[in-house]
C-alpha cells in the first residue's frame, strides 16, 4: 500500500479537522469491541478519506448500533450501503456510510463477507437500509439475515446473476417480454 | 353473463375480489378494496415509476413501490468506461440539473486524486449548482402544482426554466445534458458577460417568483390539498435517511452546503430555511425559499467571478490545448492517449457528497489504480425518498398520494442509475 498524502478536497482537509476526533473514536471503538474490529484504516496512512472500520460480520449490528447512539460518535444518519467485488478470497465487501447530523463527520464500516455467506440486516437501526440492502443483494448477490423482504429491487425478478459482480458480463442482457402482475400478497 | 337486472351478478372466474388470504364476514367494508396498480406509465407518476395500493374506497390502506424501469446500469458502466467518458453518464442521473451532477462527479474524482481546481472554475461550478438547484426546484414545485390542478403556475415558472436554459447553452452549448465540468477543470470558460446576463436572470427570475408566491402561496385551495397532507416528520425522516429540502421541510436542520463546506460556500451568504410539520405545503415552502437563497448566492457570485485560468495545471488531467496537439508530434500522442486509454488515477477510496436539489447526492468511488473505478457508487437522494412514499400516504387518499409524490420530487433517471 502506498502511502501518500492525505487527500486534500475542495473543502479542506477533512482529515485536519476530524482527525482528532476520528482518533478518539477508534480508540475507544478498540477498546470497546476489541474482538469485533478487525482492521482500522486510518487516512493519511491509507488512501482513504475517512477511516474504515473492519468489522467481523456477526458483530456489525452492535458496533453500528453503538457508533450511531454512543456520545462521542452520533453517526445517526446512514449515508450509504453498498458493497464492492473484490475477487479475492473473501470476496465481497458490504460497506456502511455513516455521517453524523451533530460532528458532520463521515465514517466507512466494512464487512469482509464471503460468496455465499449471510450478513445481519440493519433494518432494525435504519428502515432506509431495507432498500439499500435489497440492492445489494440485487446487484451482488449477497444475503442479509433477518431482512423482511429481501427480493431484487433494480432488476426483473426473473432476472439471472447479480450484474454488478465483476464476472457478470458488460452486455448480458436478458429479455422479457411478459409483463409483470401486481402482487397483491405484498399489501397485506 | 352478466344478471340484466344486477342482482345475481357473478364475477367471471379467476377475478378474487377477496385478494387471497382473509375473508371477514364482520368487515362491512371488505368489498369495496379494490387494488389498484398506477405506473409505471402514468401521468401522475413522475417517470417510469409503480405503485399498487390497496384501496378502501378513496383510502390507501397498504402500498408497495417498485422501480428500475429506467435502469441503465450507470454503476456497471463506472466500471468499464474511464473516468474522463464517465462524464457525459452523469448528465442522466438527475436531468433536471444535470449540472449538478457534473459538478459532484469531477468533485469525486478530484479529491480522489487530490487535485485543485483554480478559483474561476470553482465559482462558475458553484454558479452551475446553484442555477441546477432553482430550475429544478422551479419544475419540482410547478409539477406538484399542476399534478393539484394548478396548471398557470408551472408556465410562469417554466419560463424562467427556459431562459436558464438559454445561459447554460452559453456556457457549454447544450440546454438538457451538460456534460459541462471536466476532471480538473470546464470544458469552456463562461463568454464573457455572461455574469451580467446571470445577474439579469437572477433579478428577472427573482420578480417571477414574487408573482408565483403571489399565485398560489396564499390561495386556499392550496391550503386545503396540501396542508397537513403527506406528513413526514422528523424521525420518519431520518428513520429514512432522507436528506435536502424534504428533511428540512420536517425540521432537520442539515445542509452540506453549510455543515461541510465546499467549493466557496463558506466566502458567500446564505440561509438554510427550515419548516417544522413535514407536509407537502412545507416542502414547497422550503422550497420556494431555497430558490430565492440561490438566487442571492448567484448575486454573490456574479460579482466574485474573476477573470483567470479554468484549468489546472496538473498534467494528468488536463486535456492538452488544441494548439499544441495540431502542431506538436508529443501534444498528439498525449492527446491520443488522453482519449483512447484515459489518465491514470491512483490507488485509493472517497466518498464525495454534495448538497445537490433534492439532497445529497454522493460519489463513492474505489480505485485500484488504473484508468477505470474498481466500484463507482451513486448515492442518489430519490431511492432513498421514494422508500418513504409507502410510510408517507398509507392512510391518505390515493389523490393525495400523487401531491405527496410530486412534493418529494422523485426523478427516475438517479432513481434508477
Amino acid at each position: 500500500m502506498d502511502i501518500r498524502k492525505p487527500i486534500p478536497t475542495n473543502g479542506g482537509d477533512w482529515n485536519t479537522k476530524f482527525g482528532e476526533t476520528w482518533k478518539a473514536q477508534t480508540a475507544k471503538l478498540r477498546d470497546k469491541f476489541a474482538g469485533a474490529i478487525e482492521e482500522i484504516r486510518m487516512p493519511v496512512e491509507y488512501p482513504t478519506d475517512v477511516p474504515v472500520i473492519y468489522v467481523k460480520k456477526d458483530q456489525i449490528i452492535d458496533v453500528l448500533g453503538f457508533l450511531k447512539s454512543e456520545a462521542g460518535f452520533e453517526y445517526n444518519f446512514l449515508s450509504d450501503i453498498t458493497a464492492t467485488d473484490e475477487e479475492a478470497d473473501p470476496r465481497f465487501e458490504v460497506v456502511y456510510n455513516l455521517l453524523s447530523h451533530t460532528l458532520k463527520c463521515r465514517i466507512r464500516l466494512k464487512v469482509r463477507v464471503k460468496d455465499g455467506e449471510e450478513v445481519p440486516t440493519a433494518c432494525a437501526l435504519w428502515t432506509a437500509a431495507n432498500w439499500q440492502e435489497r440492492e445489494t443483494f440485487d446487484m451482488f448477490g449477497i444475503k442479509f439475515k433477518g431482512h423482511p423482504d429481501l427480493r431484487r429491487i433494480l432488476m426483473d425478478e426473473r432476472w439471472v446473476g447479480h450484474p454488478l459482480r465483476k464476472d457478470y458480463p458488460l452486455r448480458g442482457y436478458q429479455v422479457f417480454t411478459e409483463p409483470m402482475a401486481a402482487k397483491p400478497e405484498l399489501l397485506d | 353473463m352478466a344478471d340484466p337486472t344486477g342482482t345475481n351478478y357473478s364475477l367471471p372466474s379467476g377475478i378474487d375480489i377477496h385478494h387471497g388470504a382473509h375473508h371477514d364476514p364482520d368487515d362491512l367494508w371488505e368489498d369495496s378494496r379494490v387494488i389498484v396498480n398506477v405506473g409505471p406509465t402514468h401521468p401522475a407518476m413522475h417517470g417510469a415509476l409503480r405503485m399498487v395500493a390497496r384501496l378502501n374506497g378513496e383510502t390507501i390502506e397498504n402500498s408497495y413501490c417498485e422501480f428500475g424501469y429506467t435502469h441503465r446500469a450507470k454503476e456497471k458502466l463506472g466500471e468499464n468506461r474511464s473516468y474522463h467518458n464517465y462524464i457525459v453518464y452523469t448528465d442522466r442521473l438527475n436531468y433536471c440539473s444535470a449540472l449538478a451532477n457534473n459538478v459532484a462527479y469531477a468533485m469525486a474524482v478530484e479529491k480522489l486524486m487530490g487535485i485543485e481546481v483554480p478559483e474561476r472554475a470553482v465559482w462558475i461550478r458553484m454558479a452551475c449548482a446553484e442555477i441546477a438547484r432553482v430550475i429544478d426546484h422551479l419544475i419540482c414545485v410547478g409539477i406538484n402544482a399542476v399534478d393539484i390542478g394548478a396548471f398557470s403556475f408551472f408556465l410562469y415558472g417554466f419560463h424562467q426554466r427556459e431562459e436558464a436554459y438559454t445561459l447554460i447553452e452559453k456556457l457549454c452549448g447544450a440546454r438538457l445534458t451538460t456534460s459541462y465540468t471536466r476532471i480538473g477543470g470546464l470544458m469552456a470558460d463562461a463568454p464573457e458577460g455572461w455574469e451580467k446576463e446571470l445577474k439579469a436572470w437572477v433579478n428577472k427570475t427573482r420578480k417571477t417568483l414574487d408573482e408565483m408566491d403571489r399565485l398560489l402561496t396564499g390561495n386556499k385551495i392550496w391550503h386545503q390539498r396540501t396542508v397537513g397532507v403527506g406528513t413526514f416528520n422528523k424521525e420518519q425522516c431520518l428513520r429514512y435517511s432522507y436528506t435536502g429540502p424534504n428533511a428540512r421541510a420536517a425540521g432537520i436542520d442539515i445542509d452540506l452546503r453549510r455543515d461541510q463546506p465546499y467549493m466557496y460556500y463558506k466566502n458567500v451568504e446564505f440561509d438554510v430555511p427550515i419548516a417544522q410539520n413535514g407536509d407537502v405545503f412545507d416542502r414547497y415552502a422550503v422550497r420556494m425559499e431555497e430558490i430565492r437563497q440561490s438566487l442571492n448566492i448567484l448575486a454573490q457570485i456574479a460579482d466574485k467571478m474573476k477573470k483567470g485560468p479554468i484549468w489546472t495545471e496538473d498534467k494528468r488531467v488536463r486535456i492538452p490545448d488544441k494548439e499544441v496537439v495540431h502542431n506538436t508530434m508529443e501534444g498528439l500522442i498525449h492527446h491520443f492517449k488522453f482519449f483512447m486509454t484515459g489518465f491514470e488515477v491512483p490507488e485509493g477510496e472517497a466518498y464525495s457528497a454534495i448538497e445537490a436539489t433534492n439532497g445529497e447526492l454522493g460519489f463513492y468511488i474505489v480505485s485500484k489504480g488504473g484508468p477505470r473505478a474498481h466500484r463507482m457508487r451513486i448515492r442518489g437522494p430519490s431511492v432513498y425518498h421514494y422508500a418513504g412514499l409507502t410510510e408517507m400516504t398509507n392512510g391518505e387518499k390515493i389523490a393525495d398520494m400523487v401531491a405527496a409524490l410530486g412534493s418529494i420530487n422523485i426523478i427516475a433517471g438517479e432513481l434508477d442509475r
